[in-house]
């Protein structure tokens, strides 16, 4: 691989869209769109979603939850069977595919294995008209933007490039002709890990400078983290949050998005009140403690979320608002961290992430700790199955 | 190959100083004899019942002992002979040495056949002569020429001689209807014994029809069997491959009460008014008959190919012309199309080679327009030894086509690119 350091800049990036994205027209918009393919179940349920100009959007969610089926919608493989999609403010229901002017990323990213690199580029070129020499120069570019402008790739088949060099190529393909939206549909997933947390960087580099609206499709929750500007979380072909990673992450708004991104610590318990936003939460094993109430109500069973690297053990009070008996089970060393696997209030996958300082107390399985948190850190949440 | 351009000038050895080489031959011995173990009996069969009878219709389509056998002084003899003027003497004297040996053995009447089937009315010279050539003595030149005029006949022994050879090309030429004249030149044939080379070109041009019409059935329907889920698509290709389980009587049956003039078809147009009964097609025992008959027969090696090859296709291609703007019929053409060429090309030999040597359906409603080359080497195997020569001599022909035909395809597309199922 001739991976570089640096991410290759495009000439004349465009401007990034800022703070003034909101008065503009959406590049992507669902109003309350619905798919089935069988006339029977609803795969996508009323969806009603705004992809902004220039924004990193990621479908994320688990296999059949409707994220797929909405990527192919936008560019056009299939139908809605109710609603409309918006195109920059045209409705695109009726138009073909190849009048969408989409760039797509496909999963086994779709190289046509009887073309040469070049040519594959200059496919979408050639069908627009576009002259030899323009085009010529344009193939250059893109192949330049994903680093393969050299090294003699041109002539080369599909099947003579590895995972990783497709992957450019099938990038590039779908950037060659400028679009102002492009599709990814799990680009990345045939490739290994090390490549992947690569590719994932490369690609964001390359959004930012060409300033091109992405809607990105994936499973991998890691993978949505460090690209997206927003991640619609789907799940069941409904949209179950729309929030940036962080927000995701830190605040996530129900059982499943909580499960669903990131490690997550679940303990089970019934609400007795809530006092301005706080909730008192009775836990199985009759513990009370604190949490922030979300969506759940006083008397409702709830299901408390805490990152594993929130958790402290023997805490100083002024951290945490209050702590609770747990049994240490196993302690695994991890290089920078030590996770400590304990059973808490019944729930014996409950995992301590601690950092690997100097000085860092090692428990040893069957101790007794005392482990606590702080209140906003603990979500009250929908007691999901 | 790759590895023995890679190795090291020095020559690698095994642990007991062995070269490297050499051990691994040895240690793949097992491997290569049980692997030969498994092919030999097919080998062997295929040797016994294919290799062995084409080398010997080869051969015999231009075998000619006949005359080399029966009259074997006579042939020596005029070998010197220049053809010019009557035989002198000494060829005489052996073919009078030739016909009594001839006729104790009673072989003389096979080669006066044979000389009669070159001069029609030679076989009663040479009858009579050889009853008489006992009884004369040396010098016989002057005896021949009085007990008949017929021994001074120069065309008679230029014939005689030209027989003599054991190889002789005269098969070959019969089958593209050219033959030797009087003289000893090749002549084109007179016109009404003119039929070898007009089936061979019909032949082609019907095999060729056929595996157009195949390609335009089977391309679509092999797409719609790719496309479709598993569970469709094997029932659609039983149903592709039912002309493989059915009789090829029955079906052919099936055509002619489908097709014939009181058949179905005719029928149903003359009740629908759109022909009168004057004006019943002819749709069998002709062309029509065999074209049709043999693209339902032949439609399925067309298929497979198509389908195993458009199976691999992943649909996404396509879709990745569409979504980069192209029209489908643009993406499919420069996209989808050049990926099924090793199917398509595929089925097109399979179906042109079946079909240019196809005999029992051009035989059972091909009547007389709709025959292919096949029907009359089967003809001419049922006739007379010269016949079964001359059908050795098509026959001959006919594989060394499919053979040029096969390496020209080769060239031009590549066998090795090839899948057929």
């Amino acid at each position: 691989m001739n991976d570089t350091s640096e991410p290759h800049v495009a000439p004349e990036p465009l401007a990034k869209t800022d703070g003034t994205q909101d008065e503009q027209q959406p590049m992507v918009l669902f109003e309350e769109v619905q798919k089935s393919y069988d006339g029977e179940s609803l795969v996508v349920k009323n969806l009603n979603l705004s992809v902004a100009k220039g924004e990193f959007l990621t479908m994320l969610g688990p296999s059949g939850s409707g994220k797929t089926t909405c990527l192919m919608m936008v560019a056009g493989f299939e139908a809605a069977t109710h609603g409309e999609i918006y195109l920059d403010g045209r409705p695109i229901n009726s138009v073909p595919p190849h009048k969408r002017g989409i760039g797509m990323v496909f999963q086994n990213y779709a190289l046509f294995p009887h073309m040469t690199i070049a040519e594959n580029l200059a496919f979408p070129l050639q069908v627009r008209g576009v002259n030899k020499a323009d085009a010529e120069k344009k193939v250059q570019r893109a192949l330049d933007m994903v680093q393969m402008g050299e090294g003699g790739f041109h002539g080369r088949r599909p099947a003579q490039l590895s995972g990783g060099q497709q992957q450019r190529v099938a990038l590039a393909r779908a950037l060659v002709f400028e679009p102002e939206l492009v599709l990814m549909d799990e680009p990345l997933g045939a490739l290994d890990k090390q490549l992947r947390e690569h590719m994932q960087l490369e690609i964001k580099h390359i959004h930012e400078s060409l300033g091109v609206t992405v809607i990105y499709v994936t499973h991998d929750q890691g993978e949505a983290l460090t690209m997206s500007d927003r991640i619609a979380v789907f799940n069941d072909g409904v949209i179950q949050q729309l929030a940036p990673p962080e927000v995701l992450y830190e605040k996530p708004e129900n059982a499943f998005v909580a499960q669903f991104i990131g490690e997550n610590n679940t303990l089970h318990g019934k609400m007795r009140s809530v006092n301005d936003g706080i909730a008192r939460v009775e836990l199985t094993d009759g513990e009370h403690v604190q949490a922030l109430a979300i969506n759940a109500g006083p008397g409702e069973r709830t299901q408390l979320s805490i990152r594993p690297e929130r958790v402290e053990i023997d805490p100083d009070e002024s951290v945490t608002d209050h702590t609770v008996t747990g049994r240490v089970e196993e302690v695994i060393y991890l290089g920078d961290h030590i996770r400590t696997r304990m059973t808490v209030a019944g729930n014996s996958d409950f995992v301590v992430k601690t950092r690997n300082r100097l000085g860092a107390r090692r428990f040893k399985p069957g101790e007794k700790v005392r482990v606590g948190w702080a209140t906003e850190d603990c979500r009250a949440l929908d007691h999901s199955a | 190959m790759a590895s023995r351009e890679r190795a090291p000038k020095q020559e690698l050895l095994a642990a007991d100083g062995t070269p490297l080489k050499a051990a691994l031959r040895r240690s793949q011995t097992v491997e290569r004899r049980r692997a030969f173990m498994l092919v030999a009996p097919l080998l062997f069969f295929l040797l016994i019942v294919f290799v062995v009878p084409i080398i010997a219709m080869m051969w015999r389509s231009v075998y000619n002992p006949e005359i080399r056998n029966y009259l074997p002084q006579t042939a020596a003899a005029l070998q010197d002979w220049e053809g010019q003027d009557v035989p002198p003497e000494p060829v005489f004297q052996a073919m009078a040495a030739d016909m009594i040996v001839g006729v104790e053995n009673r072989t003389i009447g096979r080669a006066a056949a044979r000389i009669n089937r070159e001069i029609p009315g030679a076989r009663s010279t040479v009858m009579r002569t050889a009853r008489q050539v006992d009884e004369w003595s040396a010098p016989y030149r002057e005896k021949f020429i009085e007990a008949d005029e017929d021994w001074t006949n120069i065309e008679f022994w230029r014939i005689l001689k030209r027989e003599s050879r054991v190889v002789t090309p005269t098969y070959y030429l019969l089958a593209v209807d050219y033959e030797y004249s009087s003289e000893g030149e090749i002549v084109p044939r007179s016109e009404v014994y003119q039929v070898y080379k007009q089936l061979f070109w019909r032949t082609a041009w019907m095999s060729v029809f056929i595996t157009a019409l195949c390609v335009m059935l089977a391309y679509p329907i092999s797409y719609m069997l790719a496309t479709q889920p598993t569970r469709i698509a094997n029932l659609l290709l039983i149903l592709v491959l039912l002309p493989f389980w059915t009789s090829l009587l029955v079906r052919t049956s099936a055509w002619i009460v489908l097709l014939q003039q009181q058949g179905v078809i005719n029928e149903l147009l003359v009740a629908l008014n759109i022909i009168d009964e004057t004006g019943r097609l002819r749709m069998i025992y002709n062309r029509t008959g065999t074209i049709v008959a043999m693209t339902h027969i032949l439609l399925p090696f067309m298929v497979l190919p198509l389908y195993s090859v458009m199976k691999t296709i992943p649909p996404s291609y396509l879709r990745a012309a569409k979504s980069l703007g192209a029209h489908p019929f643009r993406a499919w053409w420069r996209v989808y199309f050049p990926l099924t060429i090793p199917g398509l090309a595929a089925g097109c030999i399979l179906v042109f080679i079946l079909a240019i040597g196809y005999y029992i359906t051009p035989a059972l409603v091909g009547g007389d327009s709709g025959i292919f080359i096949s029907n009359l080497i089967a003809q001419n195997m049922q006739g007379s030894s010269a016949q079964l020569k001359l059908a050795a001599a098509l026959a001959t022909i006919l594989l060394v086509a499919v053979l040029f035909i096969y390496w020209l395809f080769n060239r031009l597309v590549g066998v090795d690119k090839l899948k057929f199922g």
